[in-house]
């Protein structure tokens, strides 16, 4: 009885873990607030508090130019880290990424559509990438519904590669139609990424989808777990799991598209950083989650910053989070990624 | 309060394109009682657990819990009601088995919830009923065949079901953890939690079971006492066998191939 009794009572297992957070939330925030004092005028690397008092293009520089472009980084990798979790806890599988289901060819069809037969106006560009993505995933999901073959999951991650080959075949066309001196750069540098252009129009344009899907995301963060099992297992613990995974597909996706439409494809960010999260803090996603989130947006924070510093001229951004993520990913994967968890 | 728990009423089952499973089947698992669905591999035991958990639908007829139909809860009314233990389970990540058991407590909260205090009890009390209440930290990828099934029961205990369902358990598992599993689910029928569980092994049926529920193929099923339904005689005809296959030993109710 004894034995019962301090069997039962909590072990402070998890005690140590608090410190993550903490650590993570400061540095984060730490970061932010160095990032607004980094770039490249008046000269490069810190602008001094005298500078900011006393210049007034500083001051522009850091409100109108460097904030709005900070916090769409600090968006941007919060985004794609929340959706990679989502994606590989409902494909149950740690090698997915949000734009796998048609989602990134579907988004980057939908800009060179733009860039070539609308006028390449930030809008329309913007407005089609968006749709597009969002148009990727809904082609998956209804052809996976027609599929006759296999369990859903698989379906969907059929359809998800026929979708995305149509899209990448439509994209072919449209850079082949493309005019190469004016339009086809532009498309180059769309699918590599990047927040040069970014305003403050821009960032409250994506702001409530993003925050919407996010929002949604973390109220369902212990739950996501479930969505991970086998689906007579989650029906047996009273989920809807068709239900419950397609709603989080939509929250994902749909801040996806949104970010994405402004920043371009940025790559990596969605599988790698939902790994780390894991490795720092476990498998429960009431967990992994919000670390993901907060580390995600750190990531996006420090790519950007070493976009706009490093060299005189713009580095595009999905090239430096490729480099990034997939030298961790290399790192991870020498130490043993087994099932992508426990350090 | 009746007798009958969850009763099948002239239910009839055929997977699309498939042949028909059941015709007619007519059964009421007893309140308290350990049952076991007994018959061959790919006859429809596992189809009948599922229409029992809801997940499968019958073409015809109708299931209720407790005098209400299935499909008339709501999920989390049904999964606070009825618990499954599944054959395999895929484990894609890496948990404890303390977080994976309170994935059980899910039907209890809340959409957007997660669990506390309570329900970490709730998980750390029903890993002590299914006898592993030290591998609380363990990581449900690290176990043996026969503790992970044991955290699979945990898990389905979390629910605080009515009744327990369990597919094939103890199908992977050797004659020790078979036994100790056995001791397991029989404890959890004297503590009154009601039991329903497939096997295609009759030593199983006529080890633990209270009642057994042949499954022949015919249709429908056939309910009786363990003891007095498995003759030597009907399990040679179910599992195809020669006349003479099989010995049952009448001083203690086992059963055995004959000696080559």
């Amino acid at each position: 009885m004894n034995d019962d009794a301090s069997l039962l009572k909590a072990q402070p297992e998890n005690t140590q873990k608090k410190w993550v957070w903490v650590f993570l939330a400061l540095a984060l925030l730490l970061l932010l607030v160095l990032s607004v004092f980094l770039g490249r005028y008046p000269q490069v690397g810190f602008l001094r508090i005298s500078q900011l008092r006393e210049n007034q293009l500083a001051q522009l520089l850091v409100i109108n130019v460097r904030l709005p472009r900070l916090l769409t980084a600090l968006l941007l990798g919060m985004v794609l880290a929340a959706s990679g979790t989502v994606f590989q806890m409902i494909f149950a599988n740690p090698l997915v990424e949000p734009g796998f289901l048609g989602v990134s060819q579907g988004a980057a069809f939908g800009a060179a559509l733009a860039i070539v037969f609308f006028s390449a106006s930030a809008a329309a560009v913007q407005g089609m990438a968006a749709i597009f993505a969002f148009t990727g995933l809904g082609f998956s999901y209804l052809l996976a519904r027609r599929m006759r073959v296999g369990s859903w999951l698989l379906r969907l991650v059929l359809a998800g590669i026929a979708v995305s080959a149509l899209f990448s075949a439509g994209l072919g066309i449209v850079k082949y139609l493309a005019d190469p001196l004016r339009q086809l750069p532009e498309i180059t540098f769309w699918m590599l990424g990047g927040l040069a252009s970014l305003t403050w129009d821009k960032f409250w344009a994506v702001l409530p989808a993003c925050l919407a899907g996010l929002a949604l995301i973390f109220a369902f963060r212990w739950r996501l777990n479930l969505l991970a099992l086998d689906e007579t297992t989650a029906f047996s613990l009273g989920a809807a799991p068709r239900r419950e995974r397609l709603v989080m597909m939509v929250a994902a996706v749909l801040a996806t598209s949104a970010i994405i439409s402004v920043a371009g494809m940025v790559g990596w960010i969605g599988l790698i950083i939902p790994h780390i999260a894991r490795r720092l803090v476990g498998s429960d996603t009431r967990r992994n989650l919000p670390a993901a989130i907060l580390l995600g947006g750190a990531f996006g924070v420090i790519c950007d910053n070493l976009a706009r510093m490093l060299m005189a001229g713009e580095i595009p951004l999905g090239i430096l989070t490729s480099l990034l993520g997939a030298g961790i990913f290399i790192i991870l994967m020498a130490r043993g990624l087994g099932k992508g968890v426990r350090a | 309060m009746s007798a009958s728990l969850l009763s099948f009423e002239h239910v009839a089952f055929a997977y699309p394109h498939g042949r028909p499973i059941f015709s007619d089947l007519n059964y009421q698992l007893r309140r308290g009682t350990l049952t076991v669905v007994l018959g061959p591999n790919g006859i429809g035991k596992t189809t009948l657990l599922y229409m029992a958990l809801g997940w499968l639908q019958p073409s015809a007829g109708r299931v209720l819990l407790e005098n209400r139909l299935l499909q008339d809860y709501s999920r989390a009314e049904l999964g606070r009601r009825v618990s499954l233990v599944p054959q395999i389970e895929r484990q894609p990540y890496s948990y404890t088995v303390l977080e994976y058991v309170l994935f059980g407590r899910a039907p209890h909260l809340a959409l957007f919830g997660a669990p506390g205090a309570a329900d970490e009890l709730a998980a750390r009390q029903a890993l002590v009923r299914a006898g592993i209440p030290e591998l609380a930290g363990a990581y449900v990828d690290q176990l043996s065949g026969g503790e992970g099934q044991l955290v699979l029961i945990a898990r389905a205990l979390a629910q605080e079901p009515r009744v327990l369902l369990l597919d094939e358990p103890s199908a992977h598992l050797d004659l020790g953890n078979k036994y100790r599993l056995m001791q397991t689910l029989s404890d959890l029928r004297q503590d009154g939690t009601t039991i329903l569980m497939t096997t295609h092994d009759p030593d199983i049926a006529l080890a633990v079971s209270d009642e057994t529920v042949l499954v022949d193929g015919s249709g429908a099923v056939t309910v009786g006492e363990p003891a007095k339904l498995l003759t030597a005689e009907k399990l040679s005809r179910l599992y195809k066998l020669p006349a003479g296959a099989l010995e049952i030993r009448p001083s203690h109710p086992g059963l055995t191939l004959r000696r080559f």
